[in-house]
């Protein structure tokens, strides 16, 4: 019999749909796996009993002809997601223990669309680090491991750490990610999966544990484009209870796929080339302009001069609206209370906040209660918003001329777990690629590439056009199939 | 610019974050640093530019001036650290 585990999305709904297999044996072996795969730390909890219900539910659905787009796959849900009546911390000590009463939107979009929950995913502590070294529940560790016969941890990436890792150890079939900086698209590229972060409003943030609003987007990671596009469908639409919601109607994004590409032109911007990048992510770059170009796109060169103002402009708005996000855990209404004895009000303020979050975000919640502060906020804040507003037009224009743009998607391979911990910049450094197309809330994919000398994935990066998630799925799965990426971690865990 | 030790305390006031006086010596240089990184910014020319508001273009909705939600007091207090009959508690505020 097939190993059900090494089964995407779409393959599990079809199976299930015509009869290969059972929905219940589909979640009773990646529990299985969930349950092989602990010393990856990749689940912060474990609910075989949500997954085993939704397929149960399946299975009768299908018997009664009643089957929904995701009847019969179990998903892993990153813990930034408010589940009801399970437990969802963000990562943070702040929040241990905390469960919901209502659910975000988007896991209940994903439920209602008949998928169940495998468990919680960990992350980095409200979703601020890139290697997922600052969740309080520990690393989570990849599955990969370099080619040099050692066993040093490596990184599985970050913000959705634990989603890459459960998605590249086969522990399931699609996970939710959100992207505020590149924290679905590096860690999909670190493990070899392909991840989407759509437009800017998309996907409902109601639910989603806030870290910065104006870039917070969920997104779904998978094995490959068409789980990914089969994942979005069901966690897009217009939601009434998120101010920044489009009120747009959901494409049908798996039935519009198409890797014919001919003629679509893409642009290759030059400032996407920096000093201090591997030769080998150039290499595997020119490779991904090569395979489109046989596919039948036009490569042009573009320009996008604000680039390198990206990281910095990220690293002021995305702390100010941290710092105000933030600020709701106060030790009153939910989350852990510190209040020391015959302390007053202030003082049970700051020793909840000091006990409560971790280096990290303390770090991040001071410069942004900084820039934000009398007398700095027009030269920070109000600097980086227009810097910002610059960056958007950059991408205005190049897409004038060409339809999607081709980058890498970070600046090395997934590094060894505490190789970058003792500097922040240097460990900002590894959004680069990622942060402008937050910035401008465009919709931006990664998808894998190759491996590099060390036997660690590589992955390119396909930015598109507002709304036009289509022409970058297309893209991106034109590229898949001259990439053929079939590379697997061998299983150690 | 730089952020002395008194200007890390101030941050912390008011982000109402209690430090020690370890973490105000840690967190002084790498406050400097990031601030120092970030401040290549000041020489990007913006002039006559607006500062972004709505990074994809929306609007915000209006609806009846009604109410759509209530009756849940348990739920809302559920995860309260202190609750008492019925009411977030706090630490006494007047004397």
């Amino acid at each position: 019999m097939t190993d059900l585990t090494q089964l995407g999305v779409a393959q599990i709904r079809d199976g299930v749909r015509d009869g290969d297999f059972k929905a219940r044996d589909v979640a009773e072996a990646f529990i299985a796996q969930v349950e092989k795969g602990r010393a990856l730390n990749a689940f912060v909890i474990e609910t075989p009993e949500h997954a085993l219900a939704a397929a149960d539910a399946a299975d009768a659905a299908r018997a009664s002809g009643d089957l929904k787009p995701l009847s019969g796959v179990p998903l892993g849900i990153k813990d930034l997601f408010a589940t009801k009546g399970y437990q969802t911390t963000a990562g943070s000590n702040m929040l241990k223990g905390f469960e919901p009463v209502y659910e975000s939107t988007v896991s209940g979009n994903l439920f209602a669309a008949g998928a169940g929950m495998l468990g919680k995913l960990n992350m980095d502590e409200f979703a601020m680090g890139s290697s997922n070294e600052t969740s309080v529940f520990g690393n989570v560790l990849s599955p990969w491991r370099r080619n040099d016969g050692g066993n040093a941890g490596i990184t599985p990436g970050g913000s959705s750490g634990g989603s890459a890792s459960a998605v590249a150890a086969r522990l399931a079939p699609g996970v939710t990610g959100t992207d505020t900086g590149g924290s679905i698209r590096q860690p999909a590229a670190f493990t070899g999966i392909s991840g989407i972060k759509p437009t800017y409003g998309r996907c409902s943030r109601f639910g989603m544990v806030a870290f910065a609003s104006s870039l917070d987007q969920a997104g779904p990671m998978a094995h490959d484009v068409r789980d990914c596009a089969v994942m979005l469908e069901a966690m897009a639409g217009f939601d009434r209870k998120d101010s920044t919601s489009l009120d747009l109607p959901v494409p049908n994004w798996e039935a519009n796929l198409s890797s014919d590409i001919r003629g679509k032109r893409i642009g290759i911007p030059k400032e996407y080339r920096i000093d201090g990048v591997p030769a080998e992510i150039d290499a595997v770059w020119e490779q991904g302009i090569a395979w489109l170009r046989d596919a039948g796109a036009e490569i042009v060169d573009v320009s996008l001069p604000h680039t390198r103002y990206a990281l910095p402009t990220y690293y002021i708005i995305a702390p100010a609206e941290a710092s105000s996000n933030l600020a709701r855990y106060d030790g009153v209404r939910y989350g852990q209370r510190v209040a020391p004895e015959n302390g007053n009000l202030t003082e049970m303020y700051e020793a909840t906040r000091a006990a409560g979050f971790g280096a990290e975000v303390k770090r991040r919640i001071m410069i942004g209660t900084y820039v934000l502060s009398a007398g700095f906020y027009d030269a920070y804040f109000n600097q980086a918003q227009k810097v910002r507003a610059l960056i958007a037009r950059d991408f205005h224009q190049a897409f004038e001329s060409v339809d999607l743009l081709l980058t890498p998607t970070a600046p090395s391979a997934a590094f060894g777990l505490g190789e970058k911990t003792a500097d922040p910049i240097a460990m900002y450094l590894n959004d680069v690629f990622a942060v402008p197309a937050s910035l401008a809330g465009l919709p931006a994919m990664a998808v894998p590439a190759g491996l590099d000398g060390q036997g660690l994935p590589l992955g390119l990066q396909l930015i598109g056009r507002p709304l036009d998630e289509q022409g970058v799925l297309n893209a991106a799965l034109a590229f898949e199939e001259r990439a053929g990426f079939k590379a697997r971690p061998e299983a150690w865990w | 610019m730089s952020v002395d030790t008194a200007t890390v305390r101030h941050i912390a006031r008011l982000a109402r974050i209690a430090v020690s006086d370890a973490e105000v010596e840690a967190l002084a240089p790498e406050l400097n640093n990031i601030l120092g990184w970030v401040e290549q910014l000041q020489e990007v020319d913006v002039s006559g530019v607006e500062p972004m508001t709505a990074v994809i273009p929306n609007h915000l909705r209006l609806r009846e001036d009604q109410v759509t939600d209530g009756g849940i007091r348990d739920a809302v207090l559920a995860n309260a650290p202190v609750a008492e009959h019925g009411f977030f508690a706090v630490p006494k505020v007047i004397e």
